[in-house]
């Protein structure tokens, strides 16, 4: 991402914000509640135009690409909503084959086979016919990531992928990340304010702060908390929960 | 003068002391009930310095918060000093915070003059027509795509949609259809009795149900009923963020939402505009027989007198438009809609209101048009 800047109705929400990913790397956008990660995300992910800078995928550039071009980079991303964002009038089976019918030359049988793996993958054997209404929050974030990585992305996107979980199921989705990236060596940019998740996982983050209407910080999440000097910084990382010391 | 402001239990009591205001806050103060208002206190004084204190105050809640900040505001605005040093710590750090938030952000100016008003609504009425050209142009490539390709066409949820919009919807148009011939007889009863025209009560229904209000009325119906499905459903996706998960798939939604009910929709709308004609036909057949004493035989010979395959085919070109308005109409409000659970009212409001004006519209100019053809 080069010098972005984008916002809406003539509003600036935010600008000069640059910053480069490697390949399989665990990279997150932090910071507060209304400070532009969301808006951030659907940018990259294409859903939004910035009012300028570029964004370039694989040395290619994503904004100014012609649609046909965008279409096939898109291919290449995967994304995982806040909401899931499950097709609701397919059961999960069909939410994973869709897009390989539309872009694979595989037959019914393998979809379906290849289907049945993606949901083994993230621990949904059984449920291929079962349709997301019947199905918990936390299942459906696991069917959302099984059908994420349907066409093997070489990026995957997730937008607060802890939201509405409880802790134990948000520490289960955090080591399934964990998994796949060592697995499928796939790279993935998460959006995300949850620090347990945060301190667990990145590799490196970035901070968005909404007054800033920016980056505020760059780094290894620890790094920033351990060594950062702006106060922004630091009373967003140091805000955890602290267990009370047990006498002894 | 001590002034005092007798509510209940909650107290606040002032003296003027030359510059100095001192007002005195006790008993109960809860926001449920009737408390004194700093502007009763204040009256008309213009004291330059301002001190609080509480005397036996017994309990507190929002409401004392709410009384001691219209008094920092009051003073701010009279340039006049408070000093609320006499209040417990925890109140004077509450009212701290609520000063802090005030003053952090900055109020939106939601003032809009009418020319901005008119100028927005411009623009807006302009945009609004970009989207529309957008979309039906959308539509044409889709429909071109799906010439080429048919096998990729979503045939199975194009027939679900058909069930919804075509078989369940026969009872109700059946019995507008009924009820409207019906209606028409005998309206044209009352007026042809009088010349002893009875039975031309056939060539009015049939002509008016087959070029009229039979594709008119069943494109009102399906407008209300399958339009307005159509918006809630794709509005609901879109708030649900289904339509963004298609384009980040870079799926076409109008290929794989749109197309199979648009196509499903201008199907359906004339086989209901037939059945429609035929139960509105019967209908002027049972006021025609039941009440004008008209045999049956005789009123259907007279009614093809008038009514021929031109005026059926008219008809069934008609409701073929009407049914794509409608597929267009419900799916274009539908993407339109704005992420909330009003929005998706809205977008279902709007479109049967469009779908039902552009009904009018288009049928003004198809009578201008087939009268210029002669048909």
């Amino acid at each position: 991402m080069d010098d972005l800047e984008c916002g809406y109705d003539g509003r600036v929400l935010l600008q000069h914000v640059s910053f480069t990913v490697q390949p399989g790397e665990l990279f997150f956008v932090i910071g507060g509640s209304g400070c532009g990660k969301s808006t951030l995300l659907k940018h990259m992910i294409g859903l939004q135009r910035p009012t300028a800078g570029t964004i370039r995928y694989f040395g290619e550039s994503f904004t100014d690409a012609a649609p046909s071009r965008r279409r096939e980079l898109l291919r290449t991303f995967g994304v995982l909503y806040q909401n899931s964002a499950l097709w609701s009038s397919l059961t999960l089976r069909e939410n994973i084959t869709l897009p390989l019918e539309e872009y694979t030359p595989l037959s019914k049988h393998e979809r379906n086979e290849l289907a049945a793996l993606r949901l083994a993958q993230v621990s949904l054997s059984g449920y291929e016919d079962y349709y997301p209404s019947e199905i918990s929050g936390g299942m459906k974030k696991r069917a959302a990531l099984a059908r994420a990585l349907t066409l093997d992305p070489a990026i995957v996107f997730f937008d607060e992928p802890s939201a509405g979980l409880d802790p134990v199921t948000s520490r289960k989705l955090d080591e399934l990340i964990l998994q796949i990236r060592e697995t499928l060596g796939t790279t993935m940019i998460i959006v995300s304010h949850e620090l347990d998740s945060i301190f667990s996982i990145a590799d490196r983050v970035i901070m968005l702060e909404r007054e800033a209407k920016g980056i505020i910080a760059e780094g290894k999440p620890l790094e920033l908390a351990q060594t950062s000097r702006d106060p922004r910084v630091q009373e967003f990382l140091q805000r955890r929960a602290v267990l009370p010391a047990t006498g002894a | 003068m001590p002034t005092t402001s007798d509510v209940a239990k909650a107290r606040a009591t002032s003296r003027v002391e030359g510059n100095l205001l001192q007002v005195e806050l006790g008993g109960i103060w809860e926001i449920t009930k009737a408390c004194p208002s700093w502007n009763d206190i204040v009256g008309k004084a213009k004291p330059a310095r301002v001190q609080i204190t509480l005397v036996e105050l017994e309990n507190w809640d929002s409401s004392l918060l709410l009384f001691l900040f219209e008094a920092q505001k009051w003073c701010v605005e009279a340039k006049a000093a408070l000093d609320a040093s006499g209040l417990p710590k925890n109140v004077r750090e509450l009212l701290n915070q609520i000063v802090a938030a005030q003053g952090k952000d900055v109020p939106v100016d939601r003032f809009e003059n009418p020319v901005t008003l008119v100028g927005q609504a411009v623009f807006d009425v302009w945009a609004k027509i970009k989207q529309i050209s957008h979309f039906v142009g959308e539509c044409t490539l889709a429909s071109i795509r799906l010439a080429k390709n048919p096998i990729r066409f979503r045939w199975r949820d194009c027939i679900s949609e058909m069930q919804q919009c075509g078989a369940m919807a026969l009872p109700i148009v059946g019995l507008i259809g009924l009820l409207v011939g019906l209606t028409l007889a005998y309206t044209a009863a009352v007026l042809l009795r009088e010349f002893g025209a009875d039975i031309y009560v056939a060539n009015f229904v049939g002509l008016v149900m087959v070029r009229e209000m039979g594709p008119m009325m069943t494109g009102i119906i399906l407008a209300g009923r399958t339009g307005a499905a159509f918006a809630a459903t794709l509005g609901n996706m879109k708030a649900g963020e289904e339509i963004d998960a298609f384009e980040t798939f870079g799926i076409r939604s109008v290929d794989f939402l749109v197309m199979p009910r648009m196509i499903a929709v201008t199907l359906m709308t004339p086989l209901l505009t037939l059945y429609a004609n035929m139960l509105g036909i019967v209908g002027g057949l049972m006021v025609a027989s039941g009440v004008l004493s008209i045999p049956p035989t005789a009123y259907w010979i007279q009614m093809q007198t008038s009514v021929d395959l031109s005026d059926l085919c008219s008809g069934v070109i008609k409701s073929i438009t009407f049914g794509g308005i409608i597929g267009l109409s419900g799916c274009l409000r539908g993407l339109q809609s704005e992420r909330s659970a009003i929005g998706v009212g809205r977008a279902t409001t709007s479109a049967v209101v469009t779908a039902i004006l552009l009904l009018i519209v288009a049928d003004a100019i198809f009578a201008v048009l087939f009268n210029m053809l002669g048909i």
